[in-house]
């Protein structure tokens, strides 16, 4: 297989030390095993994300946007931007789209981006990395790698928001999208497909400025998984991982629960099975920790 | 903030009593507003939909009755998680989150959003966080928030939610470091330089007075 390069936007909290740092490590490790080579955008900048709307106008968003793709364009022409967080994803997608369509907002953006010695000329593609395993690397490619089948793991797929709405992976249904699914199925775990927060908003942003409200929120979607009998609940967006993992000793606090669901990324599940060490899958940046997943990790597979 | 300011008034003026053509030509896609059949799906699809003073529905009449300081000064649009899910469901399709947005970022230019509303002011910290050095400084960011009401009441809070504070750091997804010197673009002048302009040029295509981009 020849191997695959793609311009990386990491976004903010995949940074060293930041809120899904350990997001950052497992993908990095994944896209090895995949051969999938993932460049960071020199000098990337925050995508303003949803909730920095009152501030920001529109333009504004666009522009700061429209950098990293300039920036891609410069320093890695051809390569698609490819997104692992939600909100950068979904921002950076909704300026592609919306300068695509309107030359009038086009122009705008290429005036203030001058500012910045910098030009977009619209040739940039930009995905999800979930997108990239679907489309281009596809079930069968995920599976290749595959040393350390996740037998026996219950896992509740958890999407989320903005990796699913408004754009989603194409050909999945809004209310029940499939493909968490059908990862987790591929990399040998038991995937609880009648779980029914698959698509449950965590609160996002909000966490922090309704805490109550959230973790209402949060509080369906662990209990769900409870009833499912999963051993862990995955999901492909930062925020989403962050809120559910770290807010369940708060709800513990307010509503006498004993909620204590470990809270993965896909990734990690993918680099577990792809022989990677318990650091190399960023299994050691939980406040949960992932036991079935370290099981696995810590174990010896015979060489073939 | 909260005395209506100048561009309050010249809209005021320029409009005077239609409220729609006014979200049309200054709100972010507010020129779906009127597309709005009031089927309902919106509210009923809302997470914080019980914890609304009006539903996005509500607020779309509301608009077109010419209830102008009732939906500016709502609280209703702070309440948005962007969860997108009344905009996937939306039988006419309309851009309902970016609606919200939008008069929500409307409702902040004209000095009447709601002062006190916690979503309000964590949103204009946001902004202001990220695009200072061009990337979140996670740290500054939530210990913004804590303390807005003041030194005692952070400290209370940051004593409440210790165990997640150092759950994280344990974790290795805290760096107190960040306090010093965090993360940042290399080319923050370029960047600050280019927001400015976009700001200006906003202004110039709305027609209206600069308006202040932080809180």
């Amino acid at each position: 297989m020849a191997k695959k390069e793609y311009a990386f936007y990491p976004g903010c909290s995949s940074q060293l030390r930041g809120s899904a740092s350990n997001y950052l490590t497992s993908v990095n490790s994944m896209c090895e095993a995949l051969d999938i080579k993932m460049t960071q955008i020199p000098d990337w900048n925050c995508c303003g994300a949803s909730i920095g709307y009152a501030g920001s106008g529109e333009l504004s968003r666009h522009v700061l946007n429209a950098r990293n793709f300039a920036l891609a364009e410069t320093h890695l022409p051809g390569q698609d931007v490819v997104a692992t967080c939600a909100a950068c994803w979904l921002g950076a997608r909704e300026t592609k789209e919306k300068l695509d369509a309107s030359s009038q907002l086009m122009a705008e953006t290429n005036e203030a981006l001058k500012e910045a010695g910098l030009r977009y000329q619209a040739k940039v593609g930009v995905r999800h990395m979930v997108e990239v395993l679907i489309e281009d690397i596809g079930y069968e490619g995920m599976a290749q790698p595959i040393v350390k089948p996740l037998e026996g793991v219950r896992i509740a797929g958890y999407v989320g928001c903005q990796t699913n709405r408004p754009f989603g992976i194409a050909g999945e249904s809004f209310e029940n999208p499939m493909y968490l699914d059908k990862l987790v199925e591929t990399l040998g775990a038991e995937p609880l497909v009648k779980y029914e927060q698959k698509v449950t908003c965590c609160g996002g942003a909000l966490a922090f400025s309704e805490p109550e409200k959230s973790q209402k929120q949060i509080k369906d979607i662990v209990e769900s998984a409870y009833d499912h009998k999963a051993d862990l609940i995955v999901t492909p967006c930062p925020l989403c991982q962050a809120n559910v993992e770290i807010y369940q000793s708060e709800i513990n606090k307010r509503h006498g629960t004993k909620l204590d669901m470990p809270v993965a990324y896909y990734s990690q599940l993918m680099a577990v099975a792809y022989g990677a060490t318990p650091k190399a899958a960023g299994l050691d940046g939980h406040v949960i920790q992932p036991k079935k997943l370290q099981d696995i990790a810590v174990k010896v597979v015979p060489k073939k | 903030m909260g005395a209506p300011n100048e561009l309050n008034l010249a809209a005021l003026a320029k409009y005077s009593n239609d409220f729609l053509r006014e979200v049309e030509a200054n709100v972010e896609e507010g020129e779906w507003v009127k597309m709005c059949m009031q089927c309902g799906v919106c509210a009923g699809s809302c997470p914080f939909g019980p914890d609304w003073e009006h539903s996005p529905q509500k607020i779309f009449m509301m608009i077109r009755a010419g209830k102008r300081q009732e939906v500016l000064t709502s609280d209703s649009m702070w309440m948005c998680t962007s969860c997108y899910n009344c905009v996937v469901r939306c039988p006419r399709k309309l851009p309902i989150t970016q609606i919200m947005h939008g008069l929500a970022t409307y409702a902040h230019r004209l000095g009447l959003a709601p002062k006190m509303q916690p979503t309000y002011q964590w949103s204009l910290q946001f902004w202001d966080n990220c695009t200072r050095t061009g990337r979140v400084n996670e740290l500054k960011l939530t210990l913004g928030l804590y303390f807005k009401e003041g030194f005692v009441a952070g400290v209370k809070k940051a004593w409440a939610l210790r165990g997640i504070g150092f759950g994280l750091l344990r974790a290795k997804r805290l760096n107190p470091f960040e306090l010093i010197r965090g993360h940042e673009c290399k080319d923050k002048a370029g960047i600050h330089r280019m927001l400015k302009k976009a700001q200006e040029i906003e202004a110039r295509r709305l027609k209206i007075p600069q308006f202040k981009t932080e809180g």
